[in-house]
């Protein structure tokens, strides 16, 4: 569902950009809402979400899927957690329809998606690892990288059980909007994904807003 | 696929109640809906690092398929196979759901102690795996999509999901070949969507087998070329084992 949002970028409290192939960390507190930026078009911004003050509760894919009852997520989706509490809700949405079935890329499933000499290609979870074992302060480690949202990315399930990549459903300027339901950990890696034709073997940047 | 037809093993586990053990590499496990309309949820770990796991994402998008059937293999995180599926009676099971938590149990078919009701209490599926979790040293943090044994939800073309009642029946069997030793940890807690009712509570028949050895044209082997390197890996992972 398409739903712009009314906030202005000129009032965003924050805002970063993030190359292809960066994570991005950020705690968005209770009350926020954050945005995040397709800046040149079919880009994936695979992220993860974690209670700020505990992380052992986490975004939960199916836990999401199964309580809206519906295997995309658009406006109005609430994304719940790992206990089934809602985290956030999408609040604004020019793009559609997200992802949350294809999970992300990784050195060892680039070897079987794509050929087996991908391996020492950069991957998503790698941009992940590298994001939690530099901040030791989070406690987290490889136990805590799970299911993700590919924001951007249109992964469509047909009604007799096939799934696809299909071209994405993006473009320069589009945007996905999140307010905070409770304090959030966010944890992105801005895909540098060179092997998938959704983003044109292109990677590209990502821009995250917060408005307090 | 078998190389025997007799089980090395064969034991019931009741409705509504959980279960692990680990599978060794070359065996195969026989699930078999004992009165149908059974929902076995199942986690998997690598017992020489439990860090690696079912992968629900990379299972479904290295297949291109959003159920599970025989010819498909189910993926770790790294790349590997844990167990490929060799027979399959039903044509589709889930992975996408999870699994019941206590809330929803409540909610849709109400509490139930072991005080009032002792082995007939109602267990749920979240709670199910963290009690066999721990047992091998794991928690909340490993736990994962889970896949959901004998039960068909599918979706539209907007993605609304439908929970497809009567899917199963009274016999129905699926084969797993291992193809790595793995930690299982089982549940046969009601699918979450499942609305009977009743609390649903059906028994689970497992068998253990010993598998014939794994040519070169194993169907699951050569049912995509996803899978082909997904065994590739596998057998780089075993190599200085044997
Ligand atoms: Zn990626």
């Amino acid at each position: 569902m398409i739903k712009q949002s009314i906030l202005k970028p000129e009032n965003a409290s924050f805002r970063e950009t993030v190359p292809a192939g960066e994570y991005f960390l950020k705690i968005v507190k209770a009350g926020e809402t954050v945005r995040i930026l397709d800046l040149e078009g079919n880009q994936a911004a695979d992220t993860l979400f974690y209670n700020a003050h505990n992380p052992t509760e986490r975004y939960s894919a199916v836990d999401t899927i199964r309580e809206q009852g519906n295997v995309y997520l658009t406006a109005g989706s609430k994304l719940r957690s790992s206990e089934n509490n809602v985290m956030l809700e999408i609040t604004a949405d020019t793009c559609g329809r997200h992802d949350t079935l294809g999970g992300a890329c990784a050195a060892e499933s680039n070897t079987t998606r794509y050929a087996l000499e991908k391996k020492c290609m950069h991957a998503c979870r790698d941009s992940w690892l590298v994001a939690v074992t530099e901040h030791e302060e989070l406690g987290m480690t490889k136990r805590d990288i799970t299911h993700n949202i590919n924001f951007f990315m249109n992964v469509p399930v047909t009604s007799d059980g096939g799934l696809t990549f299909a071209d994405g459903i993006s473009d320069a300027g589009k945007y996905v909007e999140l307010k905070a339901e409770m304090d959030v950990l966010v944890m992105i890696s801005n895909c540098p994904q060179l092997n998938n034709p959704c983003n044109a073997y292109n990677p590209t940047p990502i821009e995250v807003l917060v408005w307090s | 696929m078998l190389q025997s037809a007799a089980p090395l093993y064969d034991d019931l586990i009741p409705g509504g109640s959980h279960w692990s053990f680990v599978m060794r590499r070359g065996h195969v496990l026989r699930l078999i809906d004992e009165t149908g309309g059974t929902n076995v949820g199942m986690l998997m770990y690598n017992p020489e690092n439990p860090l690696e796991r079912y992968n629900m994402p990379d299972t479904l998008k290295n297949q291109h398929t959003f159920l599970l059937t025989s010819g498909h293999v189910l993926l770790s995180d790294m790349g590997r196979v844990f167990a490929s599926i060799i027979r399959d009676d039903l044509g589709w099971h889930d992975t996408v759901s999870g699994t019941c938590n206590a809330d929803l149990v409540e909610q849709r078919w109400g509490q139930k102690t072991y005080q009032e009701a002792h082995n007939h209490y109602h267990r749920n599926g979240f709670s199910s795996f963290l009690n066999e979790l721990a047992k091998y040293g794991l928690g909340k943090k490993d736990l994962t999509a889970n896949l959901n044994w004998f039960s068909k939800v599918k979706t539209d073309d907007d993605g609304n999901m439908a929970y497809v009642s009567d899917h199963s029946h009274a016999g129905a069997t699926v084969d797993l070949r291992f193809e790595m030793d793995t930690i299982v940890v089982l549940h046969t807690c009601p699918h979450p969507l499942n609305t009977a009712s009743d609390y649903p509570s059906h028994p689970l028949r497992y068998q253990l087998f010993k598998a014939a050895p794994v040519t070169d044209a194993d169907p699951c082997k050569i049912s995509s070329p996803e899978a082909t390197r997904a065994f590739a890996n596998t057998a780089l992972y075993h190599m200085m084992q044997s």
